[in-house]
């Protein structure tokens, strides 16, 4: 089967800064991809890139067999296909939780309003806020923030989910309830990208952990293989600096 | 094309009506210099004066720069102006241009400076009348500075708007830009004159509109 | 008659006023006209170009921006006048009101585009990016996502602004356009009293003052809060 993400020989550079040197990924469906490394190492440029916030410089992104970088694709409706959960949530101040989850299948999805408002109930119940849909983001926590921006995603049924430090903003105490809805998305098969610093979900959870260092892919395995015998030096260092905090 | 020209960028014109129109920017530039520093001194009364805690002088300073923000300048003006002789005061245009400017640019002043005495935290008075200052001390060595930097981008456009406003003086006879350059096109009948005094705004006023935009860009982002 | 009586009968003689309360009505209503075109053409002008100008296409925000600083740089007055006087030598006489409608609207239209176009830019990057993620294209996204929230970060400066520019309707005067002030003034050379100029004042308070209470309650119910 083929992979429902495929990422080939991406470059990124910012001015003069060369960020991403050329990665390859490739994403099998129902997989979970944990990214790792340290900060700068071009793990979130290579997320932001698979569904076009960044332009790569070159490469190639096969998205569910389509171009993402070619002109001819309507990006707008690829994206739909995508869903990117942020650090800083990002939801709409001036929108409810149920606004917030509806826009995008309003105005992209050309669903009714009526529609749309049954499927994003349905997006809200399955991260656990049904009762909170005609909340204010000023009015939730920043875990039920962030999980309303999950809804926001999933209600559009996208087929690869991507997530961009999604607890980083994040009081302790709140990590728990969006790493359990992470895990029940997991378990319905979905297809997930995480870059995060949550080791202890990487271990439950990943399938596979991707360790990325200065815009390059140094190592890949299964996560018992990274946390307990990486092969490289640089790999090591790094989960030996994680795992003393 | 070339009525055009004619009309509004007659060289022939321009040159004879050059030295009335500059006397006008030397009379505006000192305009200027007399109602900024005046109204910013009515601007600062009444900020001092809303610092008060009392209701009873809060309350009617508060409606006196209502009014005057809801008053229109030239109406203002007029009233001197026109009125006053009535009363048997007749003051003529400068005068009246300076009282007009003192109520209506002191309240806009007194708006901001008070707005920039309240963001600064009530700890800064207590330090400072902590060490022996007495009020007034602290309100001009500790508060005052400190506010007019907070407010300094709404200042400076206040500043623009009152520099702007001089030209109601040719409303009132006061030879600034704008009446004598309508002196010179009534006598010349044609506009260039008046566009010599637009350019001549413009030159003047550009390098703070850009300055301001800049600032007021970063206000608002930093509030956002 | 004591000077108290006497002050009355100068600055408030009822027999004056009744004869021009007619007159001050009428301006009362040019004004008030003069003032909502000015409002809405100017709002909305400045409303198109900060949209326009969020396309980001350089030489057109180049002469955007041009415009903006040339009518926030000249005084209102300067503006009308040169309208007015103006413009009939390039072979279009426009109207007192038109030339003041005009003048004041472009006057709007460049603080308008300027305190829109701050509200724009200060909506933080991550809400275009998480509104593009989902599929929005720009177009929706400025006008679902950004442009309520820059609306609302907005609305205090503009208030204050649109105020300030519209009582400029009493510069109309000056092209003798019959608004209030201008009614008054003929009315005080005509009957040597000035009791219809504090009805005009007085007018101006009635029509003004509401609206910048108003502003005021609006600050601070607007006041931002995430």
């Amino acid at each position: 089967m083929p992979p429902i993400v495929s990422a080939k020989a991406i470059h990124k550079h910012f001015g003069t800064l060369h960020v991403l040197k050329g990665v390859d990924l490739d994403v099998a469906e129902r997989e979970l991809v944990f990214v790792i490394g340290p900060s700068g190492s071009g793990k979130s440029t290579l997320l932001r890139c698979l569904n076009r916030l960044e332009e790569p410089t070159s490469g190639s992104i096969v998205v569910d067999s389509i171009d993402m970088l070619s002109p001819r694709t309507d990006i707008n409706h690829a994206r739909q296909r995508i869903g990117m959960v942020f650090q800083s949530f990002n939801l709409y101040p001036h929108m409810t939780a149920l606004g917030n989850v509806t826009l995008a299948l309003r105005k992209v999805a050309g669903k009714s309003r009526a529609e749309a408002d049954v499927l994003g109930r349905a997006a809200l119940e399955r991260v656990g806020l049904a009762d909170r849909a005609h909340h204010r983001p000023a009015e939730l926590s920043g875990g039920q923030q962030q999980r309303v921006a999950i809804a926001r995603s999933i209600a559009l049924e996208p087929r690869v989910m991507l997530f961009d430090e999604p607890t980083s903003a994040l009081d302790p105490e709140l990590v728990g309830s969006v790493l359990a809805v992470m895990r029940s998305l997991r378990e319905s098969g979905m297809t997930m990208i995480v870059v995060s610093h949550e080791m202890g979900f990487a271990r439950a959870a990943a399938d596979r952990v991707v360790f990325m260092d200065h815009g390059l892919i140094v190592e890949q395995g299964p996560p018992a293989q990274i946390f307990e015998s990486p092969g490289q030096e640089r790999t090591r260092t790094f989960i030996g600096q994680i795992q003393r905090h | 094309m070339e009525e055009i020209v004619q009309a509004f960028f007659n060289r022939e014109i321009a040159t004879e009506a050059l030295p009335i129109v500059l006397q006008g920017l030397l009379n505006t530039v000192l305009l200027s210099l007399l109602v900024v520093p005046l109204g910013l001194l009515g601007g600062l009364i009444l900020a001092l004066l809303a610092h008060s805690r009392s209701p009873f002088i809060r309350w009617p300073l508060m409606a006196w720069v209502d009014f005057f923000r809801a008053f229109p300048p030239l109406v203002l003006l007029i009233l001197l102006f026109a009125g006053l002789p009535f009363a048997g005061l007749e003051l003529g245009g400068f005068a009246c241009v300076a009282i007009a400017f003192f109520l209506n640019t002191g309240a806009y002043y007194g708006e901001i400076l008070r707005a920039g005495i309240e963001s600064i935290p009530r700890g800064q008075v207590e330090a400072a009348r902590s060490t022996g200052l007495s009020g007034l001390q602290a309100m001009i060595y500790i508060v005052l500075p400190q506010a007019v930097r907070n407010v300094l981008p709404d200042l400076l456009s206040n500043t623009l708007e009152v520099v702007k406003l001089t030209a109601l003086g040719s409303v009132v006879a006061v030879p600034e830009l704008l009446f004598q350059a309508r002196q010179a096109q009534s006598v010349t009948y044609n506009a260039t004159p008046i566009v010599m005094a637009a350019v001549i705004y413009f030159l003047v006023l550009w390098p703070v509109v850009r300055l301001l935009s800049r600032l007021e860009n970063r206000a608002l982002a930093v509030r956002g | 008659m004591s000077r108290w009586d006497r002050f009355l009968d100068t600055f408030f003689n009822l027999k004056v006023m009744a004869k021009y309360l007619p007159d001050i009505l009428s301006g009362v209503v040019l004004t008030i006209e003069l003032a909502l075109a000015v409002v809405i053409t100017g709002l909305l002008a400045g409303l198109i170009l900060a949209l326009i100008r969020s396309v980001g296409i350089r030489p057109i925000n180049w002469l955007i921006i041009f415009v903006v600083d040339v009518f926030r740089s000249l005084p209102p007055l300067v503006v009308i006048v040169l309208v007015y006087f103006g413009l009939p030598s390039a072979g279009f006489a426009p109207s007192a009101f038109v030339s003041t409608w005009m003048s004041l609207a472009l006057v709007l239209m460049a603080f308008a585009e300027e305190i829109f176009w701050a509200g724009i830019t200060s909506t933080p990057k991550g809400q275009w990016e998480a509104s593009r993620s989902t599929g929005l294209s720009f177009s929706q996204t400025l006008l679902s996502v950004i442009l309520p929230q820059a609306l609302r970060l907005t609305i205090a400066p503009l208030t204050n602004r649109t105020i300030a520019i519209t009582k400029g309707t009493a510069l109309g005067t000056v092209v003798a356009l019959h608004e209030i002030l201008g009614m008054a003034s003929s009315a005080v050379s005509n009957s040597y009293n000035p009791s219809p100029l504090m009805m005009g004042a007085a007018a101006y308070i009635v029509l003004f003052l509401p609206v910048v209470v108003a502003a005021r309650w609006i600050e601070s119910r607007f006041a931002w809060k995430r």
